[in-house]
């Protein structure tokens, strides 16, 4: 048994080499596949950066009364952190929003002028939060909406909430994040499966090439499995090869782009990939073994009837 | 040893290849079967190697009724036999020693054994200088004595050879025909079919006339005679 499987991979590695020209090509579509397969990570991880670098940008932001105690926004900051919608709560007092409107129209005399004739600050302090989801928006600006916030001495001490104002860009970003993840999951779908049959018909047609020989072969008085097992191991070199080739072309590729990955989507792809360099390789080898192998297998299949 | 038995094959554009063929083969014969093209001969050498199914008939190797054997094992079957054909089927990747070396792998015999015999089978159809080299780089002549290498390296009970010296010139055809006969002395059954009268009149040997997917004589001793 062991003789004859040796002689079968030993038939696979020189059919492989001699079958030059041929191999090459097998190789060249099997590395567009994996280019394909390893794009569509990319691209995924490029895309999941790129939402989230938007999710981020969305917040609810409720305004204080300028009279309002510091110890009674602190408390109500500690009550939204505590809700598991919420990812986080940021402070930003009175003191802090005028130091950050000061900043923002430093260009802007005549606001500023306007500004020092007042003679106390006239913006409240704000609390920002940032919902875990999108979608958890609402809730939380039910919950600010809800109650009634007021101080020790029963005056109230928020202004405004403006989830109002954001809702519809909110809702629209939602959506948009939420149908884009679908149809990114679509069309993934499709380009992997196109690409599959792509190297699965080239390999078909190396084999078809072949057809004579392997009648030959089953004349000679060779079993199925003696015919199929070097074309296999053949299809998984294809694999295996141009799983290597695309791991290694990847990197100049990741390093080329990074700065402008980084720039458009908030990734250093680069850094993913390095990172992620045993998963990718795993996934693209596997891919490839897998895509090579079954392609011989079920290719061959047809001619073995003689 | 071989028995046909009314066998008849109808193709699927309702031509007759093979009509009611009824003959047997003793051990150690050589039987040459002789016809114009169409006449059958190569169907009936596909029946025998199971590559064609009779459409009614029995054909037997031996006491197996070839066409009840299942896919699966017909290689066992095909191992008793060693087949040659007109346009040689050597495996173009393969070098004369792999090409032969493949049968006996196919058949599993163990590498000692491949070593030792494949250099004396190429020694048997005189190319032991050609070991190394491929198909394309031998002349027709020698590819078909590969081709015989590779039939008899596993030592079958039988040698199918299917118009051998077709693509061959009398020097190559009378080589082919001595190394034949040669296996036949040796002990091995023969059945060779071919369009050289020549080659029919040269070996005394028996000669079944085809035409039309009968057979139209069996003579033990014949000559070409159509």
């Amino acid at each position: 048994m062991w003789a004859k499987t040796k002689r079968v991979i030993q038939s696979g590695f020189v059919n492989f080499w001699r079958n030059g020209s041929i191999s090459l090509s097998a190789v060249l579509m099997m590395i567009i596949a994996l280019f394909v397969i390893s794009s569509v990570l990319f691209v995924g991880a490029l895309l999941t950066s790129a939402l989230n670098q938007i999710k981020d940008k969305v917040d609810i932001n409720v305004y204080f009364v300028t009279t309002a105690q510091e110890s009674d926004i602190l408390s109500l900051q500690k009550t939204l952190q505590a809700m598991p919608e919420v990812k986080s709560v940021d402070y930003v007092s009175s003191d802090q929003a005028l130091q950050d409107f000061k900043d923002r129209h430093v260009n802007d005399q005549s606001t500023l002028q306007a500004l020092s004739e007042l003679d106390k600050n006239p913006l409240g302090a704000v609390l920002n939060i940032k919902a875990q989801d999108p979608s958890q928006y609402e809730s939380i600006a039910g919950f600010l909406q809800g109650k009634n916030f007021i101080s020790r001495d029963g005056t109230p001490i928020v202004e405004s909430v403006n989830y109002a104002k954001n809702k519809v860009a909110i809702d629209r970003l939602t959506a948009i994040i939420a149908s884009s993840q679908e149809l990114g999951f679509v069309v993934t779908l499709l380009l992997v499966l196109l690409s599959i049959l792509i190297t699965f018909n080239t390999i078909r047609l190396v084999i078809y090439m072949s057809r004579e020989e392997i009648s030959v072969m089953k004349l000679v008085g060779a079993s199925n499995m003696f015919v199929r097992g070097p074309f296999v191991v053949t299809g998984v070199m294809y694999g295996l090869v141009a799983a290597l080739f695309t791991v290694i072309v990847l990197y100049p590729i990741m390093y080329y782009t990074h700065n402008f990955t980084l720039a458009f989507a908030g990734i250093d792809l680069l850094q993913y990939y390095l990172r992620h360099f045993g998963e990718i390789f795993v996934l693209l080898l596997g891919s490839g073994v897998l895509i090579g192998g079954v392609s011989s297998f079920l290719a061959v299949k047809r001619y073995l009837k003689v | 040893m071989i028995h046909f038995d009314k066998v008849t094959k109808i193709y699927a554009d309702d031509s007759k290849a093979l009509d009611e063929v009824t003959f047997s083969i003793e051990p150690k014969e050589f039987v040459s079967i002789v016809g114009h093209s169409g006449a059958g001969k190569t169907t009936l050498l596909k029946m025998l190697m199971a590559e064609e199914e009779p459409t009614s008939g029995k054909v037997f190797f031996g006491s197996t009724n070839i066409h009840k054997v299942k896919r699966g094992e017909l290689n066992m079957l095909r191992r008793r036999m060693g087949a040659i054909f007109q346009d040689f089927r050597l495996l173009s990747k393969k070098n004369v020693y792999e090409n032969i070396a493949f049968a006996m792998e196919a058949a599993g015999c163990p590498q000692s054994e491949i070593e030792t015999d494949v250099p004396h089978v190429l020694e048997l159809v005189d190319l032991s200088k050609k070991i190394w080299n491929f198909p394309h780089e031998l002349s027709g002549g020698e590819k078909q004595r590969v081709a015989i290498a590779r039939a008899i390296v596993t030592q079958p009970d039988i040698i199918i050879a299917d118009e051998p010296t077709g693509n061959l010139d009398p020097m190559n055809t009378y080589e082919i025909v001595q190394i034949l006969k040669k296996i036949n002395d040796l002990g091995t059954t023969v059945i060779l079919t071919t369009h050289n009268k020549g080659v029919i009149d040269s070996l005394k040997r028996r000669v079944i006339t085809m035409e039309n997917g009968k057979i139209i004589r069996d003579d033990k001793e014949g000559k070409y005679n159509l």
